[in-house]
């Protein structure tokens, strides 16, 4: 069956070209020397990525993004590592219920969660704020952790931790000596995958956010209100470049501890 | 001594459990049951909540024609963009499973990719691909096929194509890890027993891919669903969808309460469906693509 082999080959390159033309197109666009942000392009420059380093609204909108995601990824994997070593290491009654509390927060449309948190903590006290905001980006990342540190955390043999425990370690020398080394790649992964999507998030912001207050995503929705300037796309492809290069950073570094953890 | 024997401190799991799950309780689960309560709630006109247990918000927002039109325009984007979603993307999963080219890593790595590309830049890039002075536009024009720019953006279909180009590696990646998992000496069976290679597809590959084809649609409908910004960047001004409303009633017109009965709405439906996957596929399913 050449014939259907070649088609399904075909298709799955258009679907590859639709799925990265507009990224590439917006990269080509960002060096465009045009005062518009479009094509035809008059030449290539680097005016729009000069432009976006004087730009104060922006560059506080990437401090707040950074900090943001950073602080999200640190409270989240650590809720996510504890919960996950439980969820893996022992047996209780209830743990369908909580396996299924666990993961809620991707469950519940975010739309739904936003309102839900901004009242809730609105009634007791807790304004539109940058509290507001973590603590809303903890909760919606934290499944994602839990997820991917739970899969790999199955595949450690549990006699490791018990022959160091019959050697006379505690369960927290345990966890730092023979646990963690073993899963951190996956526990690397999970706060990458939390920072990103911290650093990603705009319908829950939009929410939270107080005024006055910009992360990159809504700094880019704002600034699309007007029109699409050559700025948004030399914006566009500095995330682009930012949320591509940390996780294979990650990757990379994972590797290497890895192959570090086998020869050492 | 210490142990992992859960009979030795039976207590031990929860300490560990505490710090997350007192977060889905206090940021997640306590809210939604108190925008329940709040929805019973009715706001005057002079912007004052007046407790109890009214009705009124619910009876808006259940009879409103407006509210009606707008849920059975956000189900129906929803569903187009999960269906096409399938359509696609099952092409590329199956090749991506069943390949022996040699990049077939270097594949799946680009499919993840766009989970990492931001989701508000991915989605204004389509004004740079439809828009009046974007590449379509521009060479259609180049060639002569016309002289006019054509307006294509802000309607219904980009919102779609926006969705679809959105939500179609949640797709690929659920086809895949079930096109992958299936065995190929069934396939081969049924050649051997005298198939064609469609036959054996649709009698063998098709049913035993459809976990992975019902958990890529739940997802791509609910993330659809309760999509906000799609509409808003690459939608006319008739195509609100459903969670644009509930950002109006609270944001804009500080209308919590009937905000809370909208928000609600959306739950319910969604949850439902995500309950009823629950019980007929199981959610293992959708985390066997973290594995």
């Amino acid at each position: 069956m050449p014939s259907g082999w070649s088609l399904i080959r075909l298709g799955t390159v258009l679907v590859y070209l639709f799925m990265f033309a507009p990224v590439a197109v917006v990269i080509l666009l960002a060096f465009n020397a045009s005062q518009f942000g479009a094509f035809p392009m008059e030449g290539l420059s680097l005016r729009w990525f000069a432009a976006l380093w004087e730009n104060d609204a922006i560059v506080r909108a990437f401090e707040t993004s950074l900090l943001l995601g950073l602080l999200t990824a640190v409270i989240s994997t650590t809720l996510g590592v504890l919960a996950s070593l439980a969820m893996v290491r022992y047996d209780f009654p209830g743990k369908n219920l909580i396996a299924a509390a666990l993961i809620a927060p991707i469950l519940v449309p975010e739309v739904v969660l936003a309102v839900a948190l901004l009242l809730f903590l609105g009634a007791i006290g807790v304004p539109k704020s940058f509290p507001l905001l973590l603590a809303g980006h903890v909760i919606f990342t934290l499944p994602f952790v839990i997820l991917v540190v739970q899969a790999r955390l199955v595949g450690v043999k549990r006699e490791y931790e018990e022959a160091a425990m019959s050697l006379g370690a505690g369960p927290v020398e345990t966890f730092f000596q023979i646990t963690l080394p073993l899963i951190l790649p996956a526990v690397l992964a999970g706060a990458l995958f939390a920072f990103t999507i911290s650093f990603d998030d705009i319908t829950g912001t939009l929410f939270w956010k107080p005024g006055g207050v910009e992360t990159v995503p809504t700094q880019i929705f704002a600034m699309l209100r007007n029109s699409i300037s050559p700025e948004i796309n030399a914006l566009g492809a500095v995330m682009i470049v930012i949320t591509v290069a940390v996780p294979l950073l990650g990757a990379a570094l994972a590797r290497w501890l890895s192959a570090r953890g086998r020869t050492g | 001594m210490a142990s992992l024997d859960p009979k030795d401190n039976p207590s031990r799991p929860w300490t560990l459990l505490s710090p997350a799950l007192t977060a889905i309780l206090l940021l997640l689960v306590i809210p939604v049951c108190f925008i329940a309560v709040y929805s019973f709630w009715l706001r005057t006109a002079t912007g004052a909540d007046v407790a109890g247990f009214h009705l009124d918000n619910w009876a808006e927002v259940l009879t409103d024609s407006f509210y009606r039109d707008i849920l059975l325009f956000t189900l129906w984007i929803a569903f187009a963009t999960t269906v096409i979603c399938a359509l696609v993307g099952y092409v590329p999963a199956y090749f991506i499973a069943t390949t022996q080219y040699r990049h077939k890593a270097f594949l799946l790595l680009l499919l993840m990719l766009p989970f990492w590309i931001s989701y508000i830049i991915r989605t204004m890039s389509w004004i740079n691909i439809l828009g009046v002075s974007g590449v379509v536009n521009v060479a259609l024009q180049w060639v002569g096929l016309t002289g006019e720019p054509l307006q294509m953006l802000y309607n219904q279909w980009t919102v779609i194509v926006g969705l679809v180009h959105f939500l179609l590696p949640f797709m690929i990646l659920n086809l895949y890890v079930s096109l992958y998992g299936i065995d190929r000496n069934l396939v081969d069976a049924a050649r051997s027993l005298g198939c064609t290679g469609w036959q054996a597809f649709r009698e063998v590959t098709l049913p035993l891919s459809l976990p992975g084809l019902a958990a890529g649609s739940l997802l791509c409908f609910v993330l659809a669903a309760g999509t906000y910004i799609t509409p808003l960047v690459l939608g006319g001004p008739t195509d609100a969808m459903f969670a644009n409303l509930v950002f109006d009633a609270i944001i804009t017109q500080l209308n919590w309460p009937l905000g809370s009965a909208l928000s609600l709405v959306l739950l319910i439906l969604l949850g439902g469906l995500v309950i009823l996957y629950n019980r007929f596929v199981g959610m293992s399913q959708i985390a066997k693509s973290f594995g």
